[in-house]
């Protein structure tokens, strides 16, 4: 169906043609320069991979091409002729649709209607259920998968099926280029499979995709050619056929260590956090590790490994399964967050706006929120105390502010960080765990952060660092474990490491091989 | 795909922003929101001070409505929406919502009428009056924090249970108990002069220093104010989140249960007909006072400063002899821009 609208549409279909070509594409957001002079080509019909490690500028690329940015500079092709996406809206009638690592779908509706939702045929603005039923059924047919309900509500299915139903209608206006964003992130093993039959199918019909997947195995089983793009750049493209896996790795990793991460001399003593086989709802699903005091224990992985629920089941926030976690000498394994800052724990939030800080409050009270004794008597606070041992904290860490009065929403990000991060220093607390902690912050903010974190290490702190950033993980930790789908491969110390075995165990080659 | 669920690029582009105009207007930035926070307190008193002025222009209405016997009036009439403003700014700075409040104030003003009718000495029906309310706000918080229900909704269905409540207590009459302490709450003694004001005004501004002090300056009212503002936070931080809501909402109970006594005071019967819509008018005196329904901020002072401006509006404008729908309009309007000025205030923060 596909096709022939295709060749309807008078669209050329000849193979010498790229469908699509990116050509020296390049976008800053301010003095960030994100892409710097991308070049990508898809053939009709071919399924290609783009590989780069987080921030090497996947998504910001995908992110133009699907007409959500536009470009500073460069062109694109579809079928030979000049394309510039003006908005979502031109780029998906223009035949590219995008299909999003979380799915996008109205819970609430049926099948029929998620497909069709906003390409309802109509007559006098009534919906012709016949014609919509009709369109619905011939998109799933395409994918070889009526077994899908038509009138079922989506949220009755389960995530492949609901991922059919948004490829479904991704087919509905009849895509030229079909771009898929970490499909199977969330996928088990079987569905990944099915899903691969409908990405062979897609093909078969003529739709060039462009497949998004950090897990490299899977890209070679399915695509046939690859772009890898590093730090912004497309640095290698060819044919997966030909290439190993190696060669990829080194393709994405190949960059010098920066002398940004400061050694800070600190020795390790005796274990404070040790989870033994933890378990959560979903994940983790086995993390066995021992934490001493003085350590800096990073954990590397890809996104979705369950890196941020290992960190969160340790500090009660999500729920524990099984397994066994011991904060000093006390076994407590189901506890709360309460709990755990009592016992000299703190968990510094991945998501500093959405749940780390209180945006509409002042920095004081960010600041000592979880420990308001030093200043407070039964029950009543100091606040002029409040406010001077806050000071003290703004100095010590550097934060840029008017004050302590200030609200902490008016800071920047990496000042915020610092107030984040000062909140556990006033906790006193001796187990930091530091999800993500430089994410979304300047260098020279990133550079304080491994700095402090170096000092609170020599101070006997023990943390816990994961991260999505080898350099940082590999400059910065003494030991280091490796995630992969919900289970924490292997732990050595950071010198027996490098990016490259990194990544091989964050892919999980090891263990499908 | 209306929605783009890629959240980095987006995210990073605002962050960037943020450290750019970090470092060229930062200055001018924090001067600026110096400013604005002032605007904050201050709005709320300068709408009291423009709709006091606007009554001035009227030259008939100066001489009788700028007298001590009117303000002790003003200031008699905002008893009740006050004291059941401080409970509700607890709940609203605490994320929340009561809407229960109107009844609860008819039922507990039933209560007590209906206690002292038994004998009960009034200083004991005081006290049981406000364990009343205070009962029913443990149910609301209880309800809503361990059924994981929305608030608007759970109180909206107390609402009803109250209202019903009291009818049937009162056997859907006014409950008229004989003479007694209680009634004294609300009377003025010398109409004309602005001293002595009543036992209640007192008890009002008794309550409302205590609660600016709770939310200023206790643990629990810090953690209030975290809890309105960001939840998930609250929890990161170790707040028990839970016990803290049920016990805002059983405050909140409680400040209506005093309020109920008011009521009853100033009509000297429990009538469970009283204070339809009065929860309304408190949630609206709360939100001229600055407080916004999303939670975390608010105050007491401009709580009180937004029943008092109410209180004004509605003396000034019956004594200009405007039919009611004028005032009822007046009201709404006063109330929209309010919230106009605080969506405006807030904007030019967020830049």
């Amino acid at each position: 169906m596909v096709l022939s609208s295709l060749s309807d549409s008078g669209v050329a279909t000849d193979p010498s043609v790229p469908r699509l070509r990116m050509a020296r594409v390049a976008k800053s957001f301010g003095a960030t320069q994100a892409l710097r002079g991308v070049t990508l080509e898809v053939a009709p019909g071919e399924v290609h991979t783009l590989i780069g490690e987080n921030g090497a500028g996947k998504s910001t690329l995908m992110k133009i091409l699907s007409g959500a940015y536009r470009a500073d500079e460069g062109t694109i092709e579809l079928d030979g002729e000049p394309f510039v996406p003006r908005g979502p809206l031109h780029a998906r009638d223009s035949g590219i649709a995008m299909i999003y690592q979380e799915l996008n779908l109205v819970p609430d509706l049926t099948v029929e209607e998620n497909i069709m939702l906003g390409e309802e045929p109509r007559r006098w603005g009534v919906i012709q259920i016949q014609k919509l039923r009709s369109r619905a059924r011939a998109a799933l047919d395409q994918l070889e998968h009526a077994e899908v309900g038509l009138s079922t509500p989506v949220y009755q299915l389960g995530i492949a099926e609901q991922q059919l139903v948004e490829i479904a209608r991704a087919l509905i206006r009849q895509p030229r280029v079909l771009i898929m964003d970490e499909p199977t992130s969330s996928l088990t093993q079987v569905d990944v499979e099915r899903l691969f039959l409908v990405i062979e199918r897609l093909k078969a019909q003529g739709v060039s995709v462009i497949y998004i997947s950090h897990f490299l195995e899977e890209c070679q089983r399915v695509c046939d050619r690859y772009t890898v793009l590093r730090d912004g750049a497309s640095v290698g493209s060819g044919e997966l056929a030909s290439a190993s896996l190696d060669q990829i790795i080194r393709l994405m990793v190949g960059r010098e260590m920066k002398a940004i991460y400061p050694r800070i001399e600190h020795a390790l003593g005796e274990p404070v956090l040790s989870c033994r086989d933890l378990r959560g709802r979903n994940k983790p699903k086995s993390v066995s590790l021992t934490l001493r005091r003085g350590e800096i224990y990073g954990i590397a992985g890809l996104v979705g490994a369950g890196r941020t629920e290992t960190l969160r089941t340790c500090f009660g926030l999500d729920a524990v399964r099984g397994g066994v976690i011991e904060v000093g000498q006390e076994v407590r394994t189901r506890t709360t967050p309460r709990e755990r800052l009592r016992q000299g724990v703190g968990l510094l939030s991945e998501n500093r706006k959405e749940e780390g800080l209180l945006l509409n409050q002042s920095i004081a009270d960010n600041l000592t929120l979880t420990r308001f004794e030093p200043f407070s008597r039964g029950g009543f606070i100091s606040r002029s105390r409040q406010v001077a041992v806050t000071q003290e904290w703004i100095e010590k860490l550097g934060v840029r502010t008017a004050g302590p009065g200030q609200l902490i929403g008016e800071l920047s990000g990496g000042n915020q960080q610092k107030v984040a991060i000062g909140r556990l220093l006033h906790h006193d607390a001796s187990v930091l765990l530091f999800d993500e902690p430089t994410r979304g912050i300047d260098v020279g903010s990133k550079a304080q952060v491994y700095r402090l974190i170096g000092e609170l290490a020599a101070e006997g702190k023990a943390i816990l660092f994961v991260s999505s950033y080898l350099p940082e993980l590999l400059g910065v930790c003494d030991t280091i474990g490796v995630m992969c789908r919900g289970v924490l491969q292997e732990a050595r110390p950071v010198s027996e490491w490098n990016e490259p075995d990194i990544l091989a165990v964050a892919v999980g080659q090891e263990e499908n091989h | 795909m209306s929605r783009t669920s890629l959240p980095l690029p987006s995210d990073r582009k605002k962050i960037i922003r943020q450290n750019t105009g970090d470092v060229t207007d930062k200055h001018s930035r924090t001067r600026r929101s110096v400013l604005w926070r002032w605007a904050n307190t201050l709005g709320p008193l300068f709408g009291l001070a423009l709709v006091t002025g606007l009554f001035a222009l009227s030259e008939e209405l100066r001489p009788i409505f700028f007298t001590g016997g009117n303000a002790k009036l003003i200031l008699t009439q905002t008893v009740i929406v006050a004291i059941g403003a401080l409970g509700m700014t607890l709940v609203i700075v605490g994320g929340g919502i009561d809407l229960s409040a109107g009844s609860v104030v008819a039922l507990t003003s039933v209560v007590a009428a209906s206690l002292l009718v038994q004998s009960v000495p009034p200083v004991l029906v005081f006290f049981l009056t406000v364990l009343t309310g205070a009962l029913i706000g443990l149910i609301n918080g209880s309800v809503i924090t361990l059924l994981r229900m929305m608030p608007f909704i759970v109180t909206l269905g107390m609402m009803g249970i109250a209202r019903g409540s009291a009818k049937w207590l009162g056997n859907n009459q006014t409950v008229n108990p004989e003479a007694n302490g209680l009634n004294r709450i609300m009377e003025p003694e010398n109409p004309l002069e602005l001293f002595p004001l009543p036992t209640g005004v007192w008890i009002a501004v008794f309550l409302a220093i205590v609660t600016m002090m709770v939310m200023r300056h206790t643990v629990f009212g810090r953690y209030v104010f975290a809890i309105g503002s960001n939840e998930d936070t609250a929890r990161l931080c170790g707040i028990p989140v839970q016990r803290q809501k049920i016990l805002i909402y059983t405050l909140a109970g409680m400040f209506f249960g005093i309020a109920g006594v008011m009521q009853y005071s100033r009509l000297t019967q429990g009538d469970p007909t009283v204070a339809i819509g009065l929860e309304l008018e408190i949630i609206a005196a709360v939100v001229i006072g600055g407080a916004s329904l999303n939670g975390g901020s608010g105050s007491i002072m401009g709580t009180m400063i937004g029943a008092l401006i109410m209180a004004v509006l509605k003396s000034g404008s019956s004594q200009m002899n405007w039919p009611t729908y004028m005032q009822e309009i007046i009201i709404g309007v006063v109330i929209i821009l309010a919230v106009a000025l605080d969506r405006f205030r807030q904007s030019k923060m967020d830049r």
